[in-house]
């Protein structure tokens, strides 16, 4: 029934910095732990025909099963471990007390179908929580539904193509403008709801340009999809005329949130005059990232679209709430529950941490960070665009790649031998040989001080020793990895020996 | 909060900067500029901020009743090792692993992952999981679309209603169309119309889900398989309630091309929905197909094994409008929770867990159908969920209502989703459910037959 007895010698295992074997090759056949009782067997309820054959897992004991996870948590980066300046990432703290508030039993073993009436809690942590996103960022109503960033993108442009079909403009209005400084998912998105993407070149100061903008909007334009501060971590001061031109146009913005973090208290996507918003609470409100999910991806909207909102939406009777599916102009459910709902506990929980004022303080030092670095890391790195930035800035190895011949790629290598995550490298991709650099607020002064003075010391390695960091990271659990090898070779699976 | 800054680094930070106040450095244009304070409560210290969520906790009364709702969402043992691991905030406070060689960890947990779906799907191939069930079924479907070129997809009724619902909302947008085969009497998918639905080509994909939305064992026999194969469809088998995958036959064994489902069973709290973990695992010849993140084993340059995600071509950032999906996270945290869960247990401890819930649902049924005028509304063999049929002149509605009086939690409505179900109701047993829970729900529907005068004597 188990995976075979193939267990490996595990003498080298335990010197440091080995590989850790795969959970596959430990263990034995039988050695298992004793969570469940006893009892009949399976054959006597359901036919031979419907059973499976063979369940070949692993059996291990407990004590082995937690030594293997906690070696690979050990081969591993993360925020508790270090600095993780990774631009558009928002790494910032995610405090322990959001952890502890989602897995109160009242929230953690709520079943997604038990009656309203007995679950007002956690509807009025939906409601509660949307009401402050709009109050934050100016939208007249958020849905909780989609699953995150991406997810919530293709919900707006849902939303989108459902107000152009009602308006009887459905056939005619089918591309998307997205500036090069917006994120990489944009056109991905647009393509699942059929639109074709216009990329638009931005401005010799980092921004869309009116004009060009104005070449591009017509009676086919559905919606302008911009993220601002925008992905170099400039305002688009010109926002508002933006605006007014693409709804002149009859199309709508959009305004994708991974950069909320720099705004809050600030200004509002909502008086900017954007129609469509989502929100990474991963991001701004400290939800921890988890290896890459889950994520949780509110969805707002202006008044004139609030009929389209993905089901369901939470609905306030009186001082009853509930949950309201009845909506016929809906786009329908993005998802097989209402939310990502762990995660709405722990974005309303940072909320009431920080209060307005608190909120307001995380953008204006989020601000601060940025630009500290950027002005101590403009003595010895191409900034273009050189100019107050908001919570985030690129830097160009450019520069010294002509010099010397280290990369972008081999800076980002080098500091992990440092004990620093990268940047965020080769993005946004108007800026060649880009590190995009997000501090967030919640890093201290010294934290800041000791990355800048690593980057300089890369930097002046590449003058000297430019080997030195092609050769990088010598320091890590493993070297560079054969990227090539993976996609042309792929070995995506443990498989059973013959 | 959560700000390191002393009033002193502020000054010296702005002066490095060379701007005079934070106000300054933020300013935006006077159009757009936010001039009212936030309209949020103001912060909380530490203490009064549990005290204000937990108030939140602390009015879902559902958590205290005895409970037998199941239907996508399902209460399972949680050994506390998984939350023990998985709490690690080398794990928690990771990103999406871009450089490989600092994530190491995490890869080869997913790598564990996608090999552990293969095992128990008895599929080729997995990726790194997707949101959750309903959009594992929605990329699967659109998986299908781009591999036949076909835009209609064939879907049993008897899959998730909610999976159904957003497959259709996904459809919208790529206008695509979907159409449903009808549920047989015996509860399983009615494929007398299969074969000459199939016949001229046009769908995609047909979609069927072991054990079904009843509960009930549904598999297409041989002759659908071939009917399948012959019209070129892609067969798309769905998984929600993984624990199945203990004990039932795989969704390879019956010629699914592509599995999807849901994870929550493997250690994810059910957290009224979410987050979950949706799996996708296909045949080889889907690999360049598959949408969202895959983990593949190479070498580094020392010729050591290391791990790394691979196949990007197919993502969103590479191939931009081109891609499979727009996918960029997975669910990397529950699907950790999933693999350490699965690690803890084994095959023995899963093979006993499964057949716990066949045993428990059993017991349940033959507890609720002694009970005068309740019946199981299908024949057919069934898993973890059993749909019962209330008493000639009652509704399910009625009897919900009646059992939630006496804090008991009955199952869900079929009526909610099907007109001809109303009086149905879904009720489900895990190993979790005990004699004592069947026989106070058991007892409360003899009190309740005997008080609305349901049954003539």
């Amino acid at each position: 029934m188990s995976a075979p007895d193939i267990a490996k010698d595990l003498r080298e295992r335990f010197e440091p910095g080995a590989a850790e074997p795969l959970i596959f090759e430990l263990g034995h056949p039988g050695r298992a732990n004793t969570y469940f009782p006893d009892g009949r067997a399976l054959e006597e309820f359901l036919p031979a025909s419907a059973l499976r054959e063979e369940l070949p897992l692993p059996d291990n004991s407990e004590l082995e099963v937690v030594r293997h996870f906690t070696r690979l948590s050990q081969r591993n980066f993360s925020i508790d471990t270090g600095f993780y300046p990774l631009g558009s990432c928002t790494m910032k703290y995610n405090p322990r007390v959001n952890d502890t508030m989602a897995n109160l039993p009242g929230f953690r073993d709520l079943h997604p179908f038990a009656p309203d009436a007995l679950a007002q809690g956690a509807l009025g942590v939906m409601y509660d929580l949307e009401r402050y996103l709009c109050a934050i960022f100016g939208m007249a109503q958020f849905s909780l539904n989609p699953a995150a960033g991406a997810h919530a993108e293709l919900a707006a442009l849902l939303i989108a193509k459902a107000y152009f079909a009602r308006k009887g403009e459905g056939t005619q209005r089918t591309t998307v403008i997205v500036p090069d400084t917006a994120h990489g998912t944009n056109p991905a998105s647009a393509a699942m709801v059929g639109y074709k993407v216009i990329s638009l070149k931005s401005d010799e100061r980092g921004r869309v340009g009116l004009g060009a903008l104005k070449e591009v909007l017509g009676d086919d334009t559905a919606v302008c999809m911009m993220t601002n501060p925008n992905t170099l971590g400039l305002f688009e001061d010109h926002i508002k005329e933006i605006a007014d031109a693409v709804h002149a146009a009859g199309g709508l913005m959009y305004y994708d949130g991974a950069n909320a973090n720099a705004l809050m208290g600030n200004a509002r996507p909502g008086d900017m005059g954007f129609d469509l918003m989502h929100l990474n609470t991963h991001k701004t409100f400290s939800i921890p990232h988890g290896g890459g999910g889950a994520g949780h991806g509110p969805v707002g909207v202006a008044a004139h679209l609030v009929e389209f909102l993905p089901t369901p939406v939470v609905r306030k009777d009186g001082e009853t709430f509930a949950l309201d599916f009845d909506r016929p102009d809906s786009i329908g459910p993005m998802r097989s529950f209402w939310s990502n709902f762990a995660h709405a506990v722990r974005a309303l929980t940072y909320i009431r941490a920080n209060g307005g004022n608190g909120l307001t303080k995380v953008s204006q030092l989020a601000v601060l960070n940025a630009n500290y670095v950027r002005a101590k890391v403009r003595d010895f790195l191409h900034t273009p665009y050189d100019e107050t930035c908001r919570h985030e800035f690129v830097a160009s190895a450019q520069d010294l790649k002509r010099e010397t011949g280290v990369r972008a790629l081999d800076i980002a290598k080098a500091l992990l031998d440092h004990g620093f995550h990268a940047p965020t490298v080769y993005f946004p991709l108007l800026v060649p040989e880009c590190l995009m650099i997000e501090p967030t607020e919640t890093e201290s002064k010294e934290t800041l001080d000791a990355f800048v003075a690593v980057l300089r010391e890369i930097v002046e390695t590449a003058k000297s020793d430019a080997q030195a960091l092609l050769d990088a990271p010598v320091t890590t659990q493993v070297g560079r990895i054969d990227e090539t090898r993976a996609a042309r070779q792929p070995d995506l699976r443990w498989t059973l020996p013959a | 909060m959560y700000t390191p800054h002393t009033a002193a680094d502020i000054r010296e930070m702005l002066d490095v900067v060379g701007v005079a106040s934070l106000d300054d450095l933020v300013r935006v244009p006077d159009s757009v500029a936010l001039r009212t304070p936030l309209e949020v409560p103001p912060g909380l210290p530490e203490i009064e901020l549990q005290q204000t969520i937990s108030a939140y906790a602390n009015r879902n009364d559902a958590v205290r009743y005895t409970s037998f709702l199941g239907a996508g969402s399902y209460r399972h043992y949680v050994p506390p090792v998984v939350p023990a691991i998985a709490m690690r905030g080398e794990f928690l406070t990771a990103y999406t692993p871009y450089q490989a060689e600092v994530s190491q960890g995490y890869l080869q947990a997913i790598y564990e992952w996608q090999s552990y779906i293969c095992l128990l799907t008895g599929m080729d191939l997995a990726n790194a999981s997707v949101y959750d069930g309903a959009t594992a079924l929605a990329e699967g479907a659109i998986m299908a679309v781009n591999a036949t070129g076909r835009r209609a997809i064939l879907v049993s009724a008897a899959v998730h209603p909610n999976y159904r619902a957003v497959l259709r909302t996904y459809a919208r947008g790529l206008e695509l169309d979907v159409e449903e085969l009808p549920v047989a009497a015996g509860g399983t998918t009615d494929l007398a119309s299969l074969e000459a639905r199939l016949a001229d080509k046009r769908f995609a994909a047909f979609v069927v889900q072991n054990p079904n939305f009843f509960g009930a064992i549904d598999t297409p026999p041989e002759a659908a398989r071939q009917a399948i194969e012959a019209s070129g469809t892609v067969a798309i088998g769905v998984t929600a309630e993984a624990m199945a995958l203990g004990a039932l036959a795989t969704p390879a064994s019956w010629g699914a091309h592509i599995a999807v489902g849901e994870g929550q069973s493997f250690g994810v709290a059910m957290a009224y929905g979410g987050p979950y973990v949706g799996f996708i695992a296909a045949n080889k010849e889907h690999m360049r197909r598959i949408p969202g993140r895959l983990v593949g084993r190479s070498l580094d340059v020392h010729g050591k094994s290391a791990y790394t995600l691979t196949l990007q071509a197919r993502e969103q950032h590479i191939r931009r409008e081109k891609a499979t999906s727009n996918i960029c996270t997975n669910q990397a945290h529950c699907a950790l929770c999933a693999t350490v869960y699965l690690a803890a247990v084994g095959a023995e401890g899963l093979r006993r867990c499964a057949t716990l819930n066949v045993e428990r649902a059993h017991a349940l049924a033959e507890a609720v159908t002694a009970v005068p005028g309740f019946t199981r509304r299908f024949s057919a063999p069934v898993f973890n969920e059993v749909a019962i049929r209330v008493p000639l002149g009652s509704s399910a509605a009625t009897i919900l209502d009646a059992l939630q009086s006496r804090e008991i939690l009955g199952g869900v409505n079929l009526g909610r989703w099907y007109g001809d179900l109303a009086d149905t109701i879904l009720m489900n047993a895990t190993e979790l459910t005990t004699n004592a829970d069947i026989a106070k729900l058991s007892g409360a529907l003899a009190a309740i037959v005997k008080e609305h005068n349901l049954v003539r004597a």
